[in-house]
């Protein structure tokens, strides 16, 4: 038996309204609440309640046959007890089915992975808190913000007590290899990684109603013969998917309800693929091999990467400027502040400060409210200013006086894909070699924490290489 | 004495500082009993273009700040045409003036205007179709309308100034508010240039708003400096007790305000900013306008690391300036060429401290300012770190200023341009 593996994310975040220059220090009201709760209640409507009818109805039909798995962001969750408690009480009945399972994410959808080991830890156990009360199960499984993984976040999420995680199939990272199997991560193997067959499941998320695609239209016969196409060794087909798929990013009249309707009835007659959720897959399956990620991937865009989010200076200076506020925030127990803090985290405002109209443009815009990159930073940057003003009379100017360093985030080069059966390049290598080349510049200058600090990476890198050396061997 | 003048905007379609000088010098006269027909080419969609008409002048409608001139409104007649004339024509900006115009303007179909105008180049064919119909349409004026003198403003009027006179005979005064040169630089574009020059040569007298742009009209035009005269713009007394703002937030503001084009200098205020920023972060800048810079100087604000310091306040119109200035410190152009720069009058007038370039017209007539070459940004930040931090020059600046300001009266300019019409009417 071989297994299909579903996952669906649902998220919204919550929109910036207009927020002028005038506004800082006066209005601190941040939020579109019309915009938050129109598109709120829209894909309730077109999407929301009738997929959690259709997959009710299916898990109605097939019994413990048929399984599926979400991860709800936290935001998700607050805009559906603010706006549509009808969708929340739809998904609390699919879970209490069991043959659901909720995964675990951040709080916010935010990209802290990747900068704050504390805040991320901080909204990985509030998400959890929150899914155990509405939901009454707690997540095993994690899924970080957009499939974004590495090592480093990899081994955190391991320290948080997950045994696995889900990320993307990125050509670049697997190389040969195949998606699906069951892998784990090479620093904590302890960790088990689902990997999502690109290919697959974008044939449902993102070519279903193209017309110009030479496999339209997409039937279940067809999809499944794909499914039986695939080698028979082969044990996991990971399909993973924002929910919106069915009847908001494919509307209803493609017949992508259908499909879906029709999609198990075709695997049970003409496969033999059975249906998993990811905890089980992970305690199925044995990992066939480890999997180095040096460099973040995400699922977003041809690139796999994170430069839908950072990269640019817009994004990056937001960016920064937001994380250095957290040595305060976790000072402050205002709740009004943390709660704001929060719905600034999430990375859909710095999806909206992407400058690459160019070659995933279309799926950039489809989202985006902001008719400029521009205005979204300058949006962006003014609530910003104004929540630290907020922050410093709350917790005050002085107490803390963080001048907290840029630090950047590493991030996959391509001047330095890894091909297969090449010696990987390990960022801990990469740091050190800046690094080098800054004391060297600074030999005066240089702190006894900096040089603490890469004493430890030399330390690591030595250990690294020692093991690439024994493979070598 | 009947005057009838040629311009381009009047409030309340005020684009730029262009509409402002014109409504100041058109109340000074009327205030001095003489006679203005003015005439403003207007912005229709579906208008019959042919047609120029008459617009009532108790019907003009001015919601500027305080009014109370309605008795001088007798002495003017208030002319608008169908046409599309536009003071500062970059094709970004035209779009975006449009755009701005379209909400003071309710009647105006902006669609219309973006399918008709299609400008890729620099000034589209259009627009020089326009300048030669408003000039016919000011000649069919001219005889109508009987006058003593033509005063035509920039160069998209001196058509029409040099038809009207071809017309009636009266003496023509040309009044340069900006050459082609501030608008451009040097590369300058030779239709607009050979306009100029003509319209210049053609004029009984030329009427520059600043020394600088005398001795540009003089050397660059090739006019006879015997012809050319300056008569400096002034400011409208405005009750600032009236405009408030709540100041959100104890930094001090540093203010640009203007078009973000190269004229202006923006790149060299963000640069000057940064440097202030490395010295003392508690220090909030912001820059209100737009233009085809702006992209880019978000991009280098975002470089710089400082957008949560530095913010963008887009476009403001009206009372959001004097709302601007009410929480501003220090108020800084730093313009590449300014032929005078009313907007460091308005500062000062709400008692706002400014820096200004050596580069502009205004800092010929100001003491009461500091003045830095626009390109020294190391003598910028300093300047912008000392009106911050030293509250003696701070305080000095802000009680003459006014003062200054204050005396700077439309009036005084409307007497010199009165002694010019008579002096071309009596010989």
């Amino acid at each position: 038996m071989r297994a299909i593996c579903f996952y669906f994310q649902v998220h919204q975040p919550f929109r910036l309204r207009r927020y002028r220059f005038f506004d800082i220090g006066n209005n601190h009201y941040y939020f579109d609440d019309l915009a938050n709760q129109s598109i709120m209640r829209k894909v309730a409507e077109k999407c929301y309640l009738p997929t959690n009818r259709l997959m009710y109805e299916l898990i109605q039909e097939y019994g413990t046959r048929f399984k599926i798995a979400y991860s709800i962001s936290g935001t998700a969750l607050d805009q559906f007890e603010l706006y549509a408690p009808d969708v929340l009480e739809s998904f609390q009945k699919l879970v209490q089915t069991g043959c659901v399972e909720i995964l675990g994410e951040t709080y916010s959808h935010s990209l802290s992975a990747l900068k704050e080991k504390e805040e991320f830890f901080h909204q990985v156990r509030l998400h959890s808190e929150k899914i155990e009360r509405l939901f009454g199960v707690k997540p095993t499984t994690f899924r970080n913000t957009e499939l974004i993984y590495s090592d480093h976040i990899g081994q955190m999420v391991y320290e948080l007590g997950f045994k696995g995680m889900l990320t993307e199939g990125a050509k670049h990272i697997l190389g040969w290899k195949s998606p699906n199997y069951l892998y784990c991560s090479a620093i904590e193997p302890r960790l088990k990684l689902l990997l999502k067959n690109f290919r697959l499941s974008d044939d449902i998320a993102f070519r279903f109603s193209n017309r110009g695609w030479s496999e339209w239209p997409l039937t279940t016969e067809k999809y499944v013969s794909w499914l039986n196409a695939i080698d028979h060794r082969q044990e996991i087909v990971n399909l993973f998917m924002d929910y919106e798929t069915f009847g908001e990013h494919q509307w209803a009249d493609t017949g992508i309800f259908e499909f879906m309707r029709y999609l198990p009835k075709a695997v049970f007659a003409h496969s033999n693929y059975e249906f998993v959720t990811p905890s089980e897959a992970i305690e199925k399956l044995d990992p066939v091999a480890p999997i180095h990620v040096p460099y973040p991937i995400s699922w977003a865009d041809e690139e796999r990467d994170l430069t839908a989010w950072l990269g640019n200076d817009l994004q990056d200076d937001a960016f920064n400027h937001l994380y250095q506020l957290y040595p305060k925030v976790k000072h402050c127990n205002d709740m009004q502040i943390q709660k704001d803090w929060l719905y600034l985290q999430t990375s859909d405002h710095f999806y909206y400060m992407c400058t690459k109209w160019f070659s995933d443009g279309d799926v950039h815009k489809y989202f985006n409210h902001y008719d400029t990159p521009y205005e979204a930073y300058i949006n962006y940057m003014n609530v910003l200013s104004d929540f630290e003003l907020r922050l410093n009379e709350a917790v005050g100017s002085d107490t803390i006086t963080v001048k907290a360093k840029e630090k950047p985030v590493t991030r996959f080069k391509p001047s330095t894909i890894v091909q297969p059966g090449t010696e990987l390049i390990y960022p801990e290598n990469f740091e050190q070699e800046q690094s080098q080349k800054k004391t060297k510049a600074k030999t005066k200058k240089s702190t006894p924490t900096k040089t603490k600090s890469s004493s430890k990476s030399t330390k690591k890198s030595k250990e690294t290489n020692k093991k690439s050396k024994s493979k070598k061997e | 004495m009947r005057v009838l003048m040629f311009g381009w905007e009047f409030p309340p379609h005020i684009t730029g500082g262009l509409g402002t000088a014109c409504y100041g010098i058109v109340k000074a006269l009327a205030k001095q009993r003489v006679n203005v027909i003015f005439v403003v080419p207007r912005l229709f969609g579906g208008e019959d273009h042919k047609s120029a008409y008459l617009v009532n002048a108790s019907d003009v409608e001015i919601n500027e700040r305080n009014f109370n001139y309605e008795e001088y409104w007798n002495y003017i007649k208030y002319y608008e045409i169908g046409s599309s004339l536009i003071p500062y024509v970059g094709p970004e900006d035209f779009l975006r003036l449009i755009g701005s115009q379209t909400t003071v303007n309710t009647f105006f179909d902006e669609k219309v205007f973006r399918a008709k105008y299609q400008f890729s180049g620099k000034y589209g064919e259009s627009l020089y179709a326009e300048v030669s119909r408003y000039a016919l349409i000011a000649s069919a004026l001219a005889k109508d309308y009987p006058h003593d003198v033509i005063h035509a403003h920039d160069w998209l009027t001196y058509p029409a100034g040099m038809t009207a006179k071809k017309t009636s005979g009266k003496p023509l005064v040309v009044h340069v508010h900006a050459t082609e040169f501030d608008r451009s630089g040097e590369n300058i574009n030779q239709y607009v240039y050979d306009i100029e020059r003509k319209g210049m040569e053609a004029a009984d007298k030329v009427i520059t708003v600043s020394h600088l742009t005398r001795k540009y009209v003089i050397e660059r035009y090739g006019i006879s400096p015997d012809k050319v005269v300056t008569v400096h713009n002034a400011v409208e007394p405005v009750d600032i007790e009236k405009i408030y703002q709540n100041k959100g937030f104890p930094e001090k503001l540093v203010t640009f305000l203007g078009r973000i084009t190269f004229q202006k200098g923006p790149d060299y205020f963000v640069e000057a900013a940064y440097k202030v920023y490395q010295k003392d972060p508690n220090i909030r800048f912001v820059m209100a306008g737009s233009g085809d810079m702006l992209p880019r100087m978000i991009r280098r604000v975002a470089h710089y690391r400082m957008g949560h310091k530095f913010q963008f306040a887009g476009f403001l119109k009206g009372e959001e300036v004097y709302r601007l200035f009410s929480i501003s410190d220090v108020y800084v152009m730093p313009s590449v060429s300014e032929p005078f720069g009313i907007s460091p009058l308005e500062a000062m007038r709400s008692n706002v401290p400014v820096i200004i370039s050596k580069q502009s017209g205004v800092s010929e007539i100001l003491t009461y300012a500091i003045k830095v070459d626009f390109w020294d940004i190391d003598a910028l930040a300093d300047a912008i770190y000392a009106l911050t931090h030293y509250d003696g020059i701070s305080r000095m600046f802000k009680r003459h200023g006014r003062e200054e300001v204050d005396n700077l009266k439309w009036d005084n300019s409307a007497k010199k341009l009165i002694e010019i019409y008579q002096s071309l009417i009596h010989t």
